[in-house]
């Protein structure tokens, strides 16, 4: 697995960005996505960067390793960059192509919206680096327990969600063996046309599927081995506390909200 | 083929929190024709070392020469293809490679990839089958439809379809019933005489390792610990504690024995009857002594 | 005279309606605190008759009475909770996302208040020497430890049976032993029954009883001395006996006469020696 795409990827730490409860956390970033959109002035979009790079800062994971892993992220905001500079035609015009004018309006609509879409990826990424996908699965859970009232099965997702969870380095490790299986009896899966490398999926999948439902048969009858009989009556083990630390960083985003309103009001 | 491995390292994940030194500093050559067994506990890095042999996996520094192909960082040879059909590797738990409909097209599968023409295939899977043990009526079948101990087969057949001229086993035997295991494991190495193959054994099984192999590579945490011939490997019990490997049993009974009667029966592969023979010889020599 | 916990009576088994029978006409006793190893060869029935103790699988004929009990659809989750199992593939029984939820996954299920939960977790933990990993993942964790695991948490709702299918089947040697050592310790310690499905000898060696399978009958049944002096049979059955035994054989046809049946080096020594001396 030698991915460099760090989206879902979690760094253990014991940051305080670590420690804060996943389910402020997931609020925060909730109404992170929608104010982004009201940012609309250098003041505005200042505060908003601070606030992301300090909760990174905080967090204590590297910079650069955070910035690495967005690389193939880069390309989509290059791309956004790119399509803003061409589409919008709106202030003066900076360079003339001939075939392309530039125009100051498109230069500042481009960066704008490159830093918004920039500023959510780093958000959203710093949720799953420093939060267990068990903890944002406990998150959900006790956020949209109040939907259990009208029969919805709350509990059943949870879990489907955290074995999924549970299970997806598994499967990540069973891929690469079973690809590297297939290389060996000669099974190329890099070069060739297109058609050829579409057919060399189909050793690859059959395999990883087999052994996915057998994995899915032998833990369906270790869980019932262990009494497992559906959500009723089940007590948890993993229970989430609010904290002192969770009041002061909800505090802080409410200070950081209402100066970007302030922004806006001001200017 | 002869292969050699000169200050191979390996990193899994480089440059990244997860970054994780797998091989360090790995040098030995293996003469063609040679069985070899890779040992070591789990975490050693031995399915790492076997990976470099077929290209799987290229050295983060060193070089790895198999035959006239040269790998390492920068250098990768320019057929990746002509290596992987002269180098065949049945992984562990080759049963889960298997995918075709029935077994015949699945040993096929690799020659086909290397460009095998049909005639020969056939030819090839007439040879391999009585070998392996699978009967011929049951090609047509589905491989899904065996049980475990005959899909390991299939699997291995098809591995063997390549006619590669180095067979590396990452622990063929895992998971099969103790007939099953020595069935498997004879296979080898009658294969490995006939055909005059290299093989590399990755065993846990000390006894297979001394019964088989000419030459052990011990391996501890990403380095080569010791490497030498299965009787000198296995002379030195402290040397072998230290990387907590177990001593194959017969050693160990020959050492309680020295033991007890004060007398050494030195190992050197001789089969359980000539050793029952030895100890008798010598218990009859003392009686006759007093 | 020991109580019975497991109790099998003339049972069969299939899968299917039209199938072959796999078990057929089984009958055994396992006694409470007693440890006894199931062997045979691969799809002689083993993992069958494992399932049918805790009811993940139920007769077509015959009746099985775990604790006096007789298992059935009704008995289950009583039954579940006096006969834990652990599996052979340390990935696929793994239900929590770190080990402590893996071990609370069974008593949540049982509804067992968390201050309990969290003591017995301590507990079982140390127990089997996995404290330290409490909030580990399993991708993180060899297979030995994942094992350790689940044995863990079957312990935490204290079982009267332990059944290990293969559970150390896929670990290497090191880790092989540590399971072992870990499981007759708890033996010893705990009033608990122990069976161990396996195809490793030593582990067979350890027990009080051992019940031979071939081809979904009852073989042969006895103490690992007994078992073991019927050496050819063993082989016609796909089966291998360990190396004292062989050697004992080889020098008995080299005209050494060993009585009694050895079970370890230290017992052939000794037979080796009062062989030696009468010459
Ligand atoms: N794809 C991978 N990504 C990251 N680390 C890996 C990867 N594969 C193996 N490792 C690590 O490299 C080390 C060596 O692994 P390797 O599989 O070579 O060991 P091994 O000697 O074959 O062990 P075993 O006896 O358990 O098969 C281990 O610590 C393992 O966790
Ligand atoms: N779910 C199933 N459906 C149909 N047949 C099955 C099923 N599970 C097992 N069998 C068959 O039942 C027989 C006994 O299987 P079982 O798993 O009990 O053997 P085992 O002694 O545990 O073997 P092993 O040593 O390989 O684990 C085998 O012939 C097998 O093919
Ligand atoms: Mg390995
Ligand atoms: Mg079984």
């Amino acid at each position: 697995m030698s991915n460099s795409l760090i989206i879902g990827q979690y760094v253990p730490g014991q940051s305080i960005v670590h420690r804060l409860d996943p389910r402020t956390k997931i609020i925060m970033i909730f109404f992170f996505v929608f104010i982004v959109f009201f940012a609309n002035s250098v003041p505005s979009y200042s505060i908003l960067a601070f606030f992301a790079f300090g909760s990174i800062v905080l967090s204590r994971i590297p910079f650069r390793f955070i910035l690495k892993g967005l690389t193939p992220i880069w390309f989509l905001i290059g791309f956004t960059f790119l399509l803003h500079i061409i589409i919008t035609r709106e202030g003066a015009v900076l360079v003339d192509l001939v075939v392309l004018k530039i125009y100051s309006g498109g230069l500042i609509q481009g960066f704008a919206i490159s830093l918004r879409f920039f500023l959510l990826i780093l958000v959203t990424s710093l949720l799953t680096l420093t939060t267990t996908p068990i903890e944002i699965t406990d998150a959900i859970e006790t956020l949209l327990n109040p939907l259990k009232k009208v029969k919805f099965p709350v509990h059943e997702l949870a879990l489907m969600m955290s074995i999924s969870l549970r299970f997806i380095p598994t499967l990540m490790q069973e891929m690469d063996k079973i690809s590297k299986a297939q290389a060996s009896r000669g099974v190329d899966f890099r070069t060739g046309p297109i058609k050829e490398r579409a057919k060399a999926i189909v050793p690859l999948l059959v395999p990883l599927f087999v052994s996915a439902f057998k994995r899915a048969e032998d833990l369906a009858m270790a869980m019932e081995a262990r009494g497992y009989q559906g959500g009723e009556g089940r007590t948890k083990l993993r229970i989430l506390r609010i904290s002192g630390r969770d009041w002061v960083a909800l505090f802080l985003f409410a200070v950081v909200l209402a100066g970007l309103f302030a922004t806006r009001h001001y200017s | 083929m002869d292969i050699s491995f000169k200050n191979v390292s390996y990193t899994y994940q480089p440059n990244s929190p997860f970054a994780h030194q797998a091989l360090d500093d790995v040098s030995f050559s293996i003469p063609s024709g040679t069985y070899v067994a890779v040992i070591g506990h789990t975490g050693s890095g031995k399915s790492t070392l076997i990976q470099h042999l077929n290209g799987l996996l290229r050295p983060t520094t060193g070089t790895v020469t198999i035959g006239d192909f040269v790998m390492s960082r920068t250098d990768k040879p320019k057929d990746m293809k002509a290596l992987r059909s002269r180098v065949g590797v049945v992984f562990q738990y080759p049963e889960h490679q298997l995918f075709e409909e029935t077994i015949a097209k699945d040993i096929a599968f690799g020659p086909k990839n290397f460009g095998v023409s049909d005639d020969v295939i056939k030819q090839r899977i007439d040879d391999i089958l009585p070998t392996v043990g699978i009967h011929h009526d049951m090609l047509e079948r589905s491989p899904f439809e065996l049980s475990g101990g005959q899909m390991r087969r299939v699997a291995i057949a098809g591995v063997l379809a390549i006619k590669p001229e180095v067979l590396v086993l990452d622990e063929p035997t895992a998971g099969l019933d103790p007939r099953g295991q020595r069935d498997v494991m004879d296979m080898f190495y009658s294969l490995h005489k006939k055909e005059k193959m290299t093989t590399v054994l990755v065993t846990h099984n000390m006894e297979d390792a001394v019964k088989y192999a000419d030459h052990i590579i011990i391996l501890n945490q990403g380095k080569k610990y010791l490497e030498g011939k299965p009787e000198t490997i296995f002379s030195d019990e402290d040397t072998l504690q230290q990387v907590q490997l177990d001593v194959p049993e017969v050693i160990q009974f020959l050492w309680k024995y020295e033991q007890k009667f004060g007398h050494s029966i030195p190992y050197n592969r001789q089969s359980i009857t000539d050793i029952a023979q030895a100890i008798k010889e010598h218990i009859k020599e003392v009686g006759n002594d007093e | 005279m020991r109580q019975k916990l497991v109790e099998f009576r003339n049972v069969s088994f299939r899968y299917d309606d039209d199938g072959p029978w796999i078990l057929n006409d089984c009958s055994f006793t396992i006694y409470e605190n007693q440890s006894v190893a199931i062997i045979g060869h691969n799809g002689s029935g083993k993992s069958t008759i494992a399932k049918l103790m805790n009811g993940l699988l139920f007769p077509q004929k015959g009746q099985i009475l775990i604790d006096g009990k007789e298992v059935n659809a009704q008995t289950i989750w009583d039954i579940r909770k006096d006969v834990g199992m652990v599996f052979q593939n340390p990935d696929n029984q793994f239900v929590g996302t770190t080990v402590q939820d893996d071990v609370a996954f069974g008593m949540e299920n049982r509804g067992i208040a968390r201050e309990e939960m969290m003591k017995r977790i301590e507990d079982t933990l140390t127990a089997v020497g996995m404290q330290h990993k409490r909030l580990s993942e399993p991708h993180r964790l060899s297979g030995g430890q994942k094992q350790r695991v689940a044995i863990a948490s079957v312990l935490a709702i204290s079982p009267k049976l332990l059944i290990l299918d293969e559970a150390t089947a896929m670990l290497d040697p090191k880790g092989r032993q540590s399971i072992m050592k870990t499981v007759s310790h708890l033996h010893e310690q705990d009033v608990m029954s122990l069976v161990s499905i396996t195809h490793d000898l030593e582990e067979v060696m350890m027990a009080e009883w051992v019940i031979v399978m071939n081809q979904g009958e009852i073989w042969a049944e006895g103490t690992p001395r007994d078992i073991f002096t019927r050496k050819d049979a063993f082989h016609k059955i796909g089966l291998d006996i360990p190396f004292v035994g062989k050697l004992t054989e080889a020098l008995r046809r080299a005209d050494v006469s060993i009585t009694e049946e050895p079970l370890n080096h230290e017992e052939l020594l000794e037979a080796l020696w009062t062989f030696h001396s009468k010459t």
